[in-house]
């Protein structure tokens, strides 16, 4: 394999994501506990250069030929999910500084983490051979596996990566046995050629095993059920930042693969998988939402609820053909700025000396702190998909997309499990407005204040005036 | 002043939004008597420069006036788009109305956390609002769902010993049905560009476009149409609420405080009639003239009607009884309206209106001796009449107007609906007279027990009667009873239009094909259609 010049300028924001990864992983050796806020900062600055990369890169017309031999594209899809997962990043690095400043571990390598598993995502992103897919999945994934046991002395922060490193290894051995079985009958590995070999290929029970091994592994990173048992136990224990990340950045990153490999290499097969994805999206939404009912903990609580989003999502997968990507797509960024939000509340309430995991700590949060109760407000409005927020918006697409493809049956499952939905997004709603509490004002951070109040407007904007949002996704297609 | 005219609905509708706004980052929580004067004069100016909507509006023209389109959403097609003809005006002028008189009674009521809760009622004002003057389904939907969370606060902060079942309740209830009618309008949607469910579409450009939407649909092949009427049905019948979906309404009502109850029954329950008077009858007519939904219609209405007044006979809770009697209100306001002839839905609007004035003044009475008193229960009151002889009076009046006495407000809207009721089949008609006599009974037998007799309790003997703010809360709803009452023809006239259009699109799709084409202008529908009770009136 050569690399080429012009290959070089298409990878440089993952290089330059991966050098400063490496270089705040360097500096953190000479960094005291007390400076590690600057290793935050070159963090952030890293991210921020590699956004300028991407900008750069941007419709560049060149993008088409292929990259590092067709192991490597640089699309507008690709860039809109890399933005995505930088955000994720971002946000986790900025709503960590304070987080990570308190806890008795060291903080560089948790930012240098964060960075690999954010440029394993970009890699998965830009994926286009099922084998350069298998190594940035893995790449995001081991980085994950760290991160969720980050708290290394705290029981349940181990037990999560141990739960999350077993199944997480089983799922991608999973996923590679389908890969195998795939170039077992092909020969090839790159999508295209993929799509190409089996559009002529007979009908083979084996093949069709091999595309729902490789659906089966995907389903388990977004945590759809039945391949879901690993999320809240994961989401419990990992370091609340962790989990933020956990449930907005990788998982974009599986949405761009599923939407890659399966809308590109093997729409031959969109019966069988289509199938199981719609039954795996009815599953996930019941369970997901009807679980979510009976938690009592706020972590476990958005743990499920991002079960019960990934099922929305899933219809998107299923409208692939109508519409799908672009309404995954609008979904997902409104679902990052909601979700982390709501995360970065409840860092908020722990760096407080809450566990801020009770929904009986959030009781009179409308008193102690008007300011961040209302944004924590907009969050479970948004979540809850109430119109005026972003997640109306993605939630209107995907459900249209639904009807649009067919999938009426779905739709209406999918519609009746967000009014259900509005029930345990209200209970805490409830216990800042409703109930009291104490009365101690409690005095929010920057790093927090920032991060939420970011994600705050945003999720507003995206719901009042979402045409500028569809109009960059019209743009960002396969 | 030319400004003023063009954009006079949005201006309408977003002076409670800027003035709640206004009131959040301005004043702090402290000032409790600046936070209710800004509010006060908020929902005030809201109502006067509604007003000029009654003078401008033209009655002999059809369509919809004062609109205002620009684009929201382009690549969905949704657009910003406001309009309003005779049935919104009614609406819209209730809720200006009522939204001042809810501020301005509260001033007692509330104690704890009023900058929120004055924030919370004027938000909810512009929720409603942009439900009656949107002209584009997506705004619609968002202004329908939106006004949820201001009332779900209104209940679950302020509210009686169960807030949090009632507010829960009333929310989740209330969005279950709102996401089936979501599912239905994607449908239309769909149908309008590339097609939904196996129905071939129109292929036209996306638009949520209402007008053009509504003039598209009644070419739909039946089963399509029950299918989305059903889809729609839920929505607004849980709103309404229709039997069996009403049983949100009593705990909702009787937990809520008074002034959300007054916009609860005044304004909120009238968004679900009058979406199926907007939407499910003109969209969806082969539906709503198949035989089985229109009998199933008429049933439940008719069970509404009887069953509300039922219960409400039984009841010993002065709250519960009048919200049991909005069941069998807006019981009527169903049949007439599912009466599917002028007369019907002429009488069904008004009767919207009526029940608002009657039910929100009703309201604001039992909440005036709640405030003194702080039990609802008939069985501790009694020879009131001795003791508060104005209030008594006020009672007398709104009672009477409710229970559908001649010369006042609920006579006429009965009348007519019964009217129409009996056009369409005579056994409808004697039905829902039942409900007019459950109705004088529970009324006058409540009447009876708080009024009049001893003056036996001794904690009624103390009460002052109403001051005068209390009573200028009353006395425009007692103007409007009144008016109403003694000449409706202007409020007939607003709805005429409108009314005669449904008429001949419903009338189109039960006639034949061939004839259909050719729908019958509206004045002739008018004249060949039977005399109206407004006819008889006049």
């Amino acid at each position: 394999m050569t690399i080429r010049p012009h290959d070089w300028l298409m990878l440089s924001p993952e290089l330059l994501l991966s050098a400063v990864a490496s270089l705040v992983l360097c500096l953190a050796v000479f960094t005291s506990k007390a400076r590690e806020k600057a290793l935050a900062a070159v963090a952030l600055a890293g991210i921020v250069g590699t956004v300028v990369l991407l900008a750069v890169l941007w419709n560049d017309p060149s993008r088409s030929t292929p990259i590092l031999s067709g192991m490597f594209v640089v699309d507008n899809f690709s860039i809109f999910f890399k933005l995505l997962v930088l955000l994720a990043g971002a946000l986790t690095v900025l709503s960590s500084i304070r987080f990570v400043g308190d806890a008795p571990y060291p903080a560089g390598e948790y930012y240098a983490l964060v960075l690999f598993a954010t440029v394993g995502t970009m890699f998965m992103a830009s994926g286009d051979n099922l084998a350069s897919i298998y190594v940035a999945l893995e790449l995001m994934a081991l980085s994950s596996y760290v991160l969720a046991g980050y708290f290394k002395e705290q029981v349940k922060s181990t037990e999560a990566a141990t739960k999350y490193f077993i199944l997480g290894a089983f799922s991608s051995g999973v996923l590679l046995y389908g890969i195998s079985l795939l170039y077992g009958f092909s020969g090839k590995m790159g999508l295209a050629d993929l799509a190409a070999a089996f559009a002529s290929a007979p009908a083979s029970r084996i093949l069709t095993i091999g595309v729902l091994l490789l659906l089966f592994g995907i389903l388990f990173k977004i945590a759809a059920v039945p391949f879901h048992v690993w999320a809240p136990d994961v989401y419990e224990g990992a370091p609340t930042p962790i989990t933020a990340f956990l449930s907005v950045g990788p998982k974009a990153g599986a949405y761009a693969i599923l939407a890659r490999i399966f809308y590109v290499a093997l729409p031959h097969f969109a019966a069988d998988w289509k199938l199981v994805v719609a039954i795996s999206a009815a599953a996930t939404l019941v369970v997901g939402n009807v679980a979510a009912l009976l938690q009592t903990n706020v972590k476990r609580l958005l743990a499920y609820s991002s079960i019960a989003n990934a099922g929305y999502a899933l219809l998107g997968v299923l409208g692939f053909d109508h519409g799908g990507i672009p309404a995954i797509q609008i979904y997902l960024l409104a679902y990052t700025f909601m979700n982390f939000g709501a995360f970065a509340l409840v860092i908020f309430l722990e760096s407080r000396g809450y566990a801020g995991e009770s929904i009986d700590d959030w009781k009179g949060l409308a008193r102690r702190n008007p300011l961040l109760a209302g944004v924590m407000l907009i969050f479970l409005l948004s979540l809850a998909g109430i119109p005026t927020t972003g997640g109306f918006i993605g939630k209107y697409y995907l459900f249209a997309v639904a009807m649009h493809a067919g999938y009426g049956w779905l739709a209406l499952l999918a519609v009746l499990a967000s009014a259900v939905s509005a029930f345990y997004y209200f209970r805490i709603v409830m216990a800042m407005y409703l109930s009291e509490g104490e009365a101690a004002p409690l005095e929010s951070s920057p790093g927090v204040a920032w991060s939420a109040g970011l994600c705050a407007v945003m999720t507003m904007v995206i719901g009042l005036a979402p045409q500028p949002f569809l109009a960059l996704i019209a743009r960002c297609g396969l | 002043m030319a400004f003023f005219q063009q954009h006079i609905l949005s201006i309408v509708a977003y002076v409670p939004l800027a003035g709640a706004l206004l009131l959040i980052f301005l004043v702090p929580k402290e000032k409790t008597a600046a936070i209710r004067l800004w509010a006060t004069v908020v929902a005030g100016l809201d109502f006067v420069i509604s007003l000029p909507l009654w003078f401008w509006f033209d009655r002999g023209k059809d369509g919809f006036q004062f609109e205002e389109v620009a684009n929201w959403i382009p690549s969905l097609g949704v657009k910003y788009h406001f309009g309003i003809d005779g049935i919104s005006l009614l609406l819209i002028l209730l809720t200006t109305l009522l939204g001042f008189i809810s501020v301005y009674s509260s001033f007692t009521a509330i104690h704890d956390r009023q900058k929120e809760y004055y924030v919370f009622l004027l938000l909810l004002q512009t929720g409603m609002l942009g439900t009656f003057m949107t002209l584009d389904f997506f705004l619609f939907y968002v202004f329908w769902e939106v006004m949820l969370v201001p009332m779900y606060f209104l209940i679950g902060i302020w509210g009686g010993p169960r807030k949090l079942y009632a507010a829960i309740k009333f929310f989740l209830y209330t969005l279950a049905g709102s996401v089936l009618m979501l599912l239905g309008i994607i449908a239309v949607y769909f149908y309008n560009t590339t097609g939904v469910l196996g129905m071939k579409g129109l292929g036209n450009a996306p638009t949520f476009d209402i007008p053009t939407l509504t003039a598209l649909t009644p070419s739909m092949p039946v089963y399509f149409q029950i299918l989305l009427f059903f889809a729609f049905f839920f929505g607004f019948a849980i709103k309404v609420p229709m039997f069996p979906f009403h049983t949100w309404l009593p705990d909702a009502h009787v937990e809520a405080p008074t002034a959300g109850s007054v916009i609860l029954a005044g304004v909120l329950l009238k968004m679900g009639t009058y979406g199926f008077v907007r939407f499910s009858l003109p969209m969806f007519p082969k539906a709503i003239t198949t035989h089985w939904v229109a009998i199933l219609m008429i049933a439940i209405s008719i069970v509404g009607i009887i069953y509300g007044a039922m219960v409400s006979l039984v009841q010993k809770d002065m709250k519960k009884l009048v919200a049991y009697s909005s069941v069998s209100h807006l019981g009527f306001v169903m049949l007439g309206v599912f009466a599917l002839n002028p007369a019907g839905l002429r009488g069904g609007i008004l009767q919207m209106i009526n029940h608002g004035i009657s039910t929100g003044a009703l309201f604001l009475l039992v909440g005036i001796v709640y405030e003194r008193r702080h039990t609802r229960l008939i069985a501790e009151y009694g020879g009131l009449a001795k003791q508060m002889p104005i209030y008594a009076v006020f009672f007398l009046v709104m009672a009477m107007s409710s229970m559908g006495l001649p010369l006042l407000n609920g006579f006429v809207g009965e009348f007519t609906i019964l009217n129409g009721a009996y056009l369409r089949n005579p056994w409808f008609a004697f039905w829902a007279l039942w409900g007019v006599v459950l109705g004088a009974a529970y009324l006058l037998w409540l009447y009876q027990r708080v009024f009049f007799g001893e003056l036996s309790n001794p904690a009624n003997q103390k009460l002052t009667d109403m001051n005068a703010r209390e009573q200028w809360t009353l006395i425009p709803l007692v103007a409007c009873a009144l008016w109403i009452g003694l000449y409706p023809q202007p409020f007939f006239d607003v709805i005429a239009r409108p009314v005669d259009r449904i008429v001949a699109v419903i009338d189109g799709a039960s006639k034949p094909a061939s004839q259909a084409a050719a729908l019958r202008p509206a004045a002739a529908v008018r004249a060949a259609g039977a005399p109206g009770p407004a006819a008889a009136i006049r």
